[in-house]
């Protein structure tokens, strides 16, 4: 059911390892990310569906593919999914001629009002939110994608099936689970569950302690 | 083949396996295509590593410290108060500040991919992005924080905020003890991006 991406709560990983760090390690990291950004500024495509291509890389490459390296090999299969790039362009590192998109790509002049202007998945709706802060909910199980097998969602795998509480409405959001697939926004209220890690976990590492999770209408229930 | 560096159903399987030159790949042919102009790439790196950085959220953390009015916006509608100061944008289009309390420690994580406050922090350190983050934060935040130097007090509850929406979640930690009568910008110093993630604490400046 879940795909290798859905990692909370997962046994085996070893410490975590804080330290000083540049904000890019290697120059192909800032490349990656540059590149990754540009590409994305063409408007081919929205963050869901370049995260739902990131989570769809083979189990093995995930594991083994550093952050920024899932970013680009994602990015190249958006780019030929969607016919701006050939296979064979990219197996031959050129290109076989100017892109019908060229017209739109990001100027140097352009880039600071595009990073500011951002994204907002906010949208206005008719539809009332179902819960009001402090209300029993109980999560979908298990955690899926109702419109597409295997497609994405944004319930993590842990949270599946688990009873919580309403803590935070965040007015209505586009649905991952249908703009990863390009089956529209279909906005629906958001809301911030807060969970008992008993209810999580089984053994919380100390009773009381809490996680939440942001969570669109249809993934829950009430209580 | 076991021994395939690729999965071959993948278009990105046909690109070289050394990740340097799979960006250099995609760059030249995006960049050959007229779809990416090379000195847009530098001004992106440019703002994320010399210009959108932890000091912006610093700021916010020193002035809801030093200010009460501020604060109180700042936990109400924290979009709306840090985009005023210029700090809104791409990953921090819907900012929510938790502030932590003697009851409550708050401790920030993405377990489906690496979301993160963009506009107040910059871009995750390596980390933030680990398997090991991802996958323990939710589940065992206290050993984590162990290894980060932390150890809360017995009474201190931790609510993890799993980042799996477009919210972005900025920690506002307790001010510490020895600031008192300081200034917004020295108060600044005291605030490390560790603190703001809830994997640190303020710090004396060196």
């Amino acid at each position: 059911m879940t795909r290798v991406h859905d990692m909370g709560g997962r046994f085996g990983d070893g410490p975590v390892q804080p330290g000083p760090e540049p904000v890019f390690k290697y120059d192909w990291h800032a490349r990656a990310l540059a590149v990754t950004l540009a590409a994305g500024a063409l408007g081919q495509w929205s963050i869901d569906r370049s995260r739902h291509t990131r989570e769809c890389l083979s189990p093995g490459d995930y594991a083994r593919f550093s952050y920024f390296e899932k970013w680009i090999s994602a990015l190249a299969d958006m780019l030929v999914d969607q016919g701006i790039v050939t296979r064979e362009e990219l197996a031959s590192g050129q290109a076989a001629g100017r892109s019908p998109l060229a017209e739109r790509a990001l100027a140097a002049e352009d880039v600071a009002g595009v990073l500011a202007r951002g994204g907002p998945s906010d949208r206005a709706t008719q539809q009332a939110p179902r819960f009001a802060v402090g209300d029993a909910v109980v999560t979908r199980r298990p955690a899926r994608n109702l419109h597409v097998t295997g497609g994405h969602t944004r319930l993590p795998a842990y949270a599946a099936g688990v009873p919580g509480r309403i803590v935070h409405l965040h007015g209505a959001h586009v649905l991952p689970d249908t703009n990863a697939h390009g089956l529209g926004e279909a906005p629906e209220p958001l809301y911030t569950v807060v969970f008992d890690a008993a209810d999580l976990w089984g053994a919380p590492e100390r009773a009381g302690d809490e996680v939440t999770c942001d969570l669109w209408d249809s993934y829950l229930r009430p209580a | 083949m076991p021994h395939d560096h690729h999965d071959h159903d993948h278009a990105h399987a046909v690109l070289p396996p050394d990740p340097a030159l799979r960006v250099k790949a995609i760059e030249t042919i995006l960049t050959q295509k007229g779809l990416i102009d090379p000195a847009a790439l530098d001004e992106i790196i440019d703002t994320y590593e010399n210009r959108i950085g932890p000091k912006n959220g610093a700021l916010v953390v020193a002035r809801a410290w030093s200010d009460p009015e501020f604060r109180a916006a700042l936990l109400a509608d924290a979009t709306a108060v840090v985009a005023e100061l210029g700090f809104y944008g791409r990953q921090g289009e819907h900012i929510v500040v938790v502030e932590n309390t003697p009851q409550v420690h708050n401790m920030v994580v993405c377990t489906l991919c690496s979301c993160y406050p963009w506009p107040l922090l910059g871009i995750p350190p390596g980390w933030y992005k680990s398997d090991a983050y991802r996958a323990r934060a939710v589940r065992e935040p206290r050993k984590v924080l162990a290894e980060f130097g932390i150890k809360l007090p017995e009474g201190t509850k931790v609510r993890v905020w799993d980042s799996t929406a477009e919210i972005r979640y900025l920690v506002l930690p307790m001010r510490p003890e020895g600031t008192e009568g300081l200034i917004e910008a020295e108060l600044c110093d005291w605030v490390t991006r560790d603190s703001m993630i809830g994997t640190g604490l303020p710090e004396r400046p060196a």
